[in-house]
């Protein structure tokens, strides 16, 4: 095959109109700036200097050069390389291996000059498309670069204001503080007295409890004494006492001779004064002859140990401050063990018997005791009051200086993205973004969320680090690794989410349009000036 | 010719995560397995009745007489062309028919005449033809043993293993015979099969005396040679999908081809056991009689009859050709399907189609398809496309067929039961549906949850299924896009082992009888659908991962669901060598491995080797990251673009490879010893092999894939006398040595032997297609007489052309005494091509003083050349002559 000069068409003019045509004689595939390597009828030598060749050795179809740069307009060398001039659109390099291969690579058809692939030259379609759209790619980045004007603008002002509001939650703060201490004084020097007044009026109440208690007992006592004394001969003798079972010392289901004596302190019989002493020793124990109901037949360890757990709760009393939410966790602790063991072991007869001892209430303080309380609670609530108000400042404090300390790019135009969500609907789910939070998916037809990724890092590559967003550490996926967003940011005017996808197994991807990442036009004439060779 | 290739991988043992034994039964849980496996050799209870020997032009019939049980056998013996012989046992009388493999042979084999020699009443010897060929059929035991002069090549029954279960009614009691747990019904795990039929398992042992090395009965994860399967498992065939299988195991895999190889340094031969049923295989290597090395071998069948082709060799290219006149040869594939094929599970939707295309264009790596994998239908109804991802099927095929790619979709055989999806109803309402053994049509869980499976084994069936693939049946297809049938063991997921129930009913037949036919009919009817949509023009491409002896006939096949493990890419040269040895040439393995993650070196490395094995198509696992050759760094994806653009560079000698398949049924990818029977250094070699045409004709490469931090592998070079030439460097090197060849992550050590031809086409591009019309460049490696033979075929790459209206240009390619020619091999053929020769490179060659070309016209001119006395290569610059016409060159 010979070798192919060609006489190029060039029109400098492109869609402004100007200029004029101008003929350029190289060889295909060769760019213009390198048309002075390519001298005519002169050898030539290989761009990589290993090897000069005669001229007519140029695009002949066989690769003499190892870098290709003999065969520009064929696809004789595996690493050559053709240039399109593209007129009227952009031009480009290509592969010479797509040189006539029957797909049309080049917009003005260059590319399949020999393999019979009809190609219509597109370039001023596509040159026409191109400007359209880098017009209005040029529009919205002008918009957008001024939308992103103001919202630095916003930014640096909602930074300012927050820093001031820092700076006047600081000062409150420290005014705050020092009323949490005035006011803890104040409620301790209150609480002493209460406390006092308190215990005293509790003591009070714990002897009188005692005297009734003993009364009651003492009642008991001579109501069984009565019971036991069968023959009423002002005795209660060991017979007497025999019958009843569950005084059984050594629970072996008999309660002997001996036992029983030893039950009445080694006497054959008491009297009601000695009967005392007896009587605390079995008062536990003791059943009224009275009682329809017979008794658990048997008492075995387990019901002791029941009886015991049982009476927990009423034991173990909380002092009163400390109700709170401790007591909650408490109790249902208990609930549960009540109801298990509840299952095995039907209540006693004591129990209501107990309850209704437990009834007897605790008289109302006296009018004393109850200013004293009154005020105490005063102090109390006005301390809260005050501490509650430091918390709120505290916390506010805290959320602005994480909001001041977070990276919102070079000049904090992304800041407005913070405590947002944007949302994208698809076929299948709902998709949320939001920024410097998380991302996540919920179906669109039932079916809970699914947490794509929490806020991780800017993630662009090194010259444009605040273009990508990675949203990590989602949901796990089975057999896989936690779910992940990547978020892509492209200049528009609008804020919005333009398209989701899942490239590869919970790896997802998602598109989001800002004018936070407009960049600053160039002229029109100086982007389509970078677009030409000329 | 052969493409040699030498596989050393260190291999990085990491926790496998194997399979789950426990869904698979051993031959101790099978009941006829274990029920056959108790009987020990010894003297058989078979007697043949000579009385009753009858002998006609085509074959011989004789009765044989269990003395136990007094049940008669009907032995029909036959001597086939082409130095076969086939027996068949059946029972005499049986109660009901027994399944016989139907559509498996490609004919009624032809006979030859067979004589008696000689007769007494202990013995029957026939002649074989020739002088010395002799069948002995000895009466009592029975037994048959097929000499060679005085020499013993085979004997059947010799270990009295002959066990033939005869069909009975239940509840009649059978003579001498006691029911077992399990003749009538079987439980495995909570599956159970009611077995109407009852026990009906044949078994029947062969001694091979002589003999060492044994191979075949693919598909195994295992090593090329057979192992003894003395004190474990017998090599299992029965078509299942393993989850995660495990490497050097006898587990059953996805398909089943019942052919044994045996071979020495005089003599290998085959035994085809055509049987469709659950199969093992006993084999047993050790001393036979006299210190003489034997191996016995033993075949366990469920159900069906024996009948089995015994191929007498007697070299390896002689057994090929024999099994290939049975079975029939690799079909034929589009060029394009040899090239690089780009598959995931999955790829999205068509953005993401489009993007990919984009990516190999963008990063300059050539490839002929993408692949859609389930999630590309709508719901797992095959035949649909999912309306939101694939909404435009059409337009995306369009996109491909405009840079002339194409597509694959996959279309399984499970049938999604859904009154809405037309398929299903079809095929319901015409009552094509398998049965269940109750009658109702057998309904199993797989990817669309609840699913039919079309009875593929009835004819009618199959031809609707064709049907289905018109473009005007299946909505969206155009003739770019082909197929994928996976999950034709067929997989259920809720079935027995993962398949389905043996007493589900096909017609007349138990699915016990036919299942290891199921993915072969599959294919079967899907290839033919292809070819139907055409108009009967143009060539299918259809892969499968389930097949039986036959299917090479059909298309191409994978090694399943592997690893991305070392091990696992070791292991693919093996099993697909397996594969060859038995017909199937059209093989591969998923490069990069299905499960888990590759490591960017094991991703290089299986590119490496996969360009270099018939079937070259990567493949990944819904749950791993997505692994595009462009995704691992500049480095990796610049050694990947190499690997596959080698793959490009080769595709004539590819598809020549393939046209010889087709024409003579001899493996492409194949063991050393194939091309080096004499030589026993090769027998066990299962990490090189060779890419190859008939022994004695010429190229080789060889391959050697190294290992991580490794800094060279060994490589046995075999030949003795021969050389063998670097296909990058062009270094010389002796044959009948271990090579050691330093490697780096750029090596993929290949070989060409001295004495052949390759024609490449260096120019690389965007697919095969667009390469059609390129200039080939010939390398011509002399031998150490300074001679070289090739050959070259070219055609339009996929149609029927070649066949039907021969067009297409087969030439052989001579270089002797300092002359290179092209010479016409097939004079009545014709194709216009438009490629040319470039460039000629001639290894190991002198420097002449002038090289001249002739041609046919009488023109004489003189040729420039270039001589590199480091490397002794000539270059012969752009001689030019079109490829299709004689041409001489002359080296002066």
């Amino acid at each position: 095959m010979s070798c192919a000069l060609l006489l190029l068409l060039m029109s400098l003019a492109l869609a402004m109109g100007t200029g004029a045509a101008v003929e350029i004689q190289r060889p295909r595939g060769v760019p213009l700036s390198k048309r002075q390597f390519y001298e005519e009828n002169k050898p030539f030598t290989c761009l990589d200097g290993s090897s000069t060749i005669p001229f007519d050795r140029i695009n002949d179809d066989y690769c003499d050069c190892r870098d290709g740069s003999d065969e520009p307009g064929t696809a004789a060398c595996p690493n050559g390389s053709f240039h399109c001039t593209n007129a009227g659109f952009r031009p480009a390099f290509i592969p010479s291996s797509r040189i006539n291969d029957g797909i049309c690579d080049c917009c003005d058809t260059t590319d399949e000059y020999n393999s019979g692939a009809t190609c219509q030259n597109t370039c001023r379609e596509m040159g026409r498309k191109e400007r359209e759209s880098l017009q209005i790619m040029a529009e919205i980045t002008k918009e957008g670069f001024m939308l992103k004007q103001q919202l630095i603008h916003e930014a640096k002002r909602g930074q300012e204001d927050k820093q001031g509001k820092l700076t006047e939650l600081q000062g409150s703060k420290k005014g705050l503080e020092e009323k949490v201490e005035a006011l803890r004084t104040v409620k301790e020097t209150a609480e002493d007295p209460e406390k006092e007044a308190k215990e005293r009026h509790l003591k009070s109440w714990e002897e009188q409890k005692e005297l009734i208690r003993m009364e009651k007992d003492k009642t008991r006592m001579a109501e069984a004494f009565l019971e036991l004394d069968d023959d009423a001969d002002g005795y209660v003798s060991v017979a007497e006492l025999q019958s009843h079972l569950e005084l059984d010392p050594d629970s072996d289901g008999s309660l002997t001779e001996t036992e029983t004596q030893g039950l009445l302190g080694g006497a054959d019989k008491v009297d009601t004064s000695t009967f005392e002493t007896v009587w605390s020793g079995i008062k536990d124990k003791y059943l009224s002859e009275g009682l329809s109901d017979p008794p658990a037949p048997v008492e075995t360890p387990q019901e002791e140990e029941t009886r015991d757990f049982v009476s927990d709760p009423d034991s173990d009393h909380y002092p009163e401050d400390y109700a709170g939410e401790e007591e909650d966790v408490e109790d249902d602790e208990e609930d549960d063990h009540e109801e298990e063991e509840e299952e095995k072991v039907p209540p006693t007869v004591q129990t209501p018997e107990k309850r209704a001892d437990d009834e007897v209430s605790m008289p109302p303080y006296d009018t004393e005791t109850q200013s004293l309380i009154d005020a105490a609670q005063k102090a109390r609530d006005d301390f809260d009051e005050a501490e509650r108000a430091l918390r709120e400042v505290d916390d506010q404090m805290k959320n602005l200086e994480k909001e001041i300390g977070f990276d919102f790019g070079p000049s904090a135009e992304f800041a407005y993205l913070y405590s947002q969500c944007y949302e994208l609907s698809t076929s299948e789910y709902i998709y949320r973004l939001c920024p410097f939070n998380r991302v996540s998916q919920k179906p669109k037809f039932g079916g809970s969320e699914t947490n794509l990724g929490l806020w991780g890092q800017w993630a662009g590559p090194e010259d444009s680090l605040y273009s990508v967003m990675k949203y990590d550490h989602g949901q796990g996926c089975w057999q896989g690794p936690n779910r992940s967003t990547t978020v892509k940011l492209t200049c528009g005017k609008e804020t919005v989410v333009t398209s989701t996808s899942e490239p590869s197994r919970c790896e997802y991807l998602m598109e989001f349009t800002t004018p936070a990442v407009c960049q600053e036009p160039a002229s029109l004439d100086e982007v389509l000036q970078g677009h030409t060779e000329l | 010719m052969c493409l040699y290739l030498v596989l050393v991988l260190s291999v990085f043992l990491s926790i496998i995560q194997a399979v789950d034994r426990s869904n698979f039964k051993t031959c101790d849980q099978s009941a006829f397995c274990s029920r056959q496996r108790a009987m020990k050799p010894g003297q058989s209870s078979y007697r043949a009745l000579l009385e009753t020997l009858e002998l006609s032009d085509s074959h011989l019939t004789v009765q044989l007489l269990n003395n136990n049980n007094k049940v008669l056998l009907l032995l029909e013996l036959y001597r086939l062309q082409g130095n076969m012989t086939r027996v068949k046992i059946n029972e005499l009388k049986p109660v009901k028919p027994r399944y016989e493999v139907p559509d498996v042979l490609i004919t009624d084999p032809p006979t030859e005449l067979m004589s008696v020699v000689a007769q007494d009443e202990h013995r029957v010897v026939l002649s074989l033809g020739g002088e010395d060929w002799r069948l002995i059929l000895s009466a009592q035991p029975f037994r048959l043993d097929i000499m060679e002069g005085p020499q013993v090549l085979l004997s059947l029954n010799s270990r009295g293993l002959l066990a033939f279960e005869q069909l009975r009614i239940q509840g009649e009691e059978a003579e001498e015979e006691v029911d077992q747990p399990g003749m009538w019904e079987e439980t495995f795990k909570t599956h159970a099969d009611t077995k109407p039929n009852g026990p009906s398992s044949i078994s029947l042992d062969f001694s091979l005396p002589g003999v060492e090395h044994v191979y075949g009965i693919p598909e195994h994860a295992d090593g090329l040679r057979l192992k003894n399967t003395d004190g474990g498992d017998p090599y299992r065939l029965y078509n299942l999908d393993v989850f995660q299988y495990e490497l050097f195991n006898p587990m059953a895999l996805y398909g089943a081809v019942p052919v044994l190889l045996s071979h020495n340094t005089h003599r290998t031969m085959g035994l085809f056991w055509l049987n469709a049923a659950e199969t093992w295989v006993d084999v047993s290597s050790g001393q036979g009689s006299s210190e003489v090395p034997q191996t016995d071998v033993r075949w366990i069948s469920e159900s069906g009859i024996i009948d089995v082709f015994i191929m007498l060799g007697p070299r390896p290219n002689d057994v090929f050709t024999q099994y290939a006149s049975l079975t029939g040869t690799q079909a034929f594939p589009p060029l394009s399907s040899l090239a690089y094929h780009q598959c995931r599970w999955n790829y999205n939707d068509q953005e993401d189609v489009s993007a990919v295309d984009q990516g190999f264009d963008e990063h300059d790596i050539p490839y002929d398809f993408i692949w859609l994998d389930i999630e590309h239908t709508d719901g797992k109804r095959y035949f649909t496309w999912d309306n939101n991802k694939f909404p435009q099927p059409k337009d995306m095929l369009q996109g491909l067929l405009d840079k002339r790619r194409k597509m694959v979709t996959i279309v399984d055989p499970h049938i999604k039961v859904d009154s809405s999806y037309k398929i299903h109803t079809e095929i319901r309402s015409r009552g094509y549906y398998i049965k269940n053994k109750d009658g109702g049509d057998y309904e199993g869980w797989c990817w669309p949850g609840n699913a039919g499976y079309p009875d593929f084994t009835n004819p009618e069936m199959r031809k609707w299924w064709a049907s289905m693939f018109a473009y005007g049946q299946y909505e969206g297809s155009m003739e770019n896009l082909y197929t994928w049938n996976d999950m034709n063991e067929p997989s259920v997921f809720n079935g027995p082992e993962v398949t389905m129930h043996k007493d589900a009913l096909h017609g007349p037949w138990e699915h016990r009888d036919v299942h290891n036919l199921y993915g072969f009919y599959v294919q079967m009817a899907t290839a033919e659908g292809q070819i139907q949509r055409s108009g009967g023009l143009e060539r299918p491409f259809v892969l499968t991962r389930a097949f039986f002896a036959g299917s090479q006939r059909y298309g191409a096949v994978w090694t399943g669901d592997n690893a991305a493990e070392w091990g696992h890419l070791k292991m693919s040269i093996p099993m697909c060598l397996s594969l060859g040895l038995v017909g199937i040439s059209f093989c591969g393995a998923d490069v990069g491995g299905f499960f888990k993650t590759p490591s960017a070196e094991l991703l290089v490395r299986w590119y490496q080797a996969g360009a270099y094995q018939p079937f070259f198509r990567a493949h990944a696992h819904l749950d791993t990251p997505r692994r595009e050759p462009w995704l691992f760094g500049p480095d990796n994806t610049a050694l990947i673009r190499e690997a596959v653009r080698q793959r490009y560079t080769l595709l004539p000698y590819w598809y020549l490879q393939f046209y010889h398949a087709q024409r003579t049924g001899q493996p492409v990818m194949r063991p050393l010893w194939v091309e080096y029977p004499e030589d026993i250094a090769t027998f066990s070699i299962d990490d090189e092999f060779l890419i190859a045409l008939q022994p004695g004709e010429d190229d080789a490469l060889a391959q050697t894939n190294s290992p991580p931090v490794s800094s060279g592998v060994t490589a046995y070079l075999p030949g003795n006398g021969e050389v063998w030439y670097d296909v990058h460097t062009f270094q010389r090197h002796d044959g009948a040595q271990n090579l050691s060849i330093p490697v780096t992550m750029s090596s993929i050590p290949v070989f060409q032997r001295g004495g052949s031809i390759i024609c490449r086409k260096n120019r690389v591009r965007r697919s095969s297609s667009c390469m059609e019309n390129d200039p080939y460049t010939l390398y011509v490696a002399l031998d150490s007489q300074g001679n070289a033979e090739g050959e070259l075929y070219i055609d339009d790459g996929h149609t029927f052309k070649h066949e039907t209206d021969k067009q297409f240009i087969h030439r052989r390619l001579s270089f002797t005494a300092n002359s290179l020619s092209s010479s016409d091999l097939s004079p009545d053929s014709q194709f216009p091509s438009a490629s040319w020769v470039e460039q000629v490179n001639i290894l190991g060659a002198q420097k002449p003083d002038a090289v001249t070309l002739t041609t046919t016209d009488g023109g004489e001119s003189s040729v420039e050349f270039a001589f590199d006395p480091d490397t002794a290569v000539l270059t012969l610059r752009k001689p030019g002559m079109n490829a299709g016409v004689n041409w001489t060159l002359h080296l002066r």
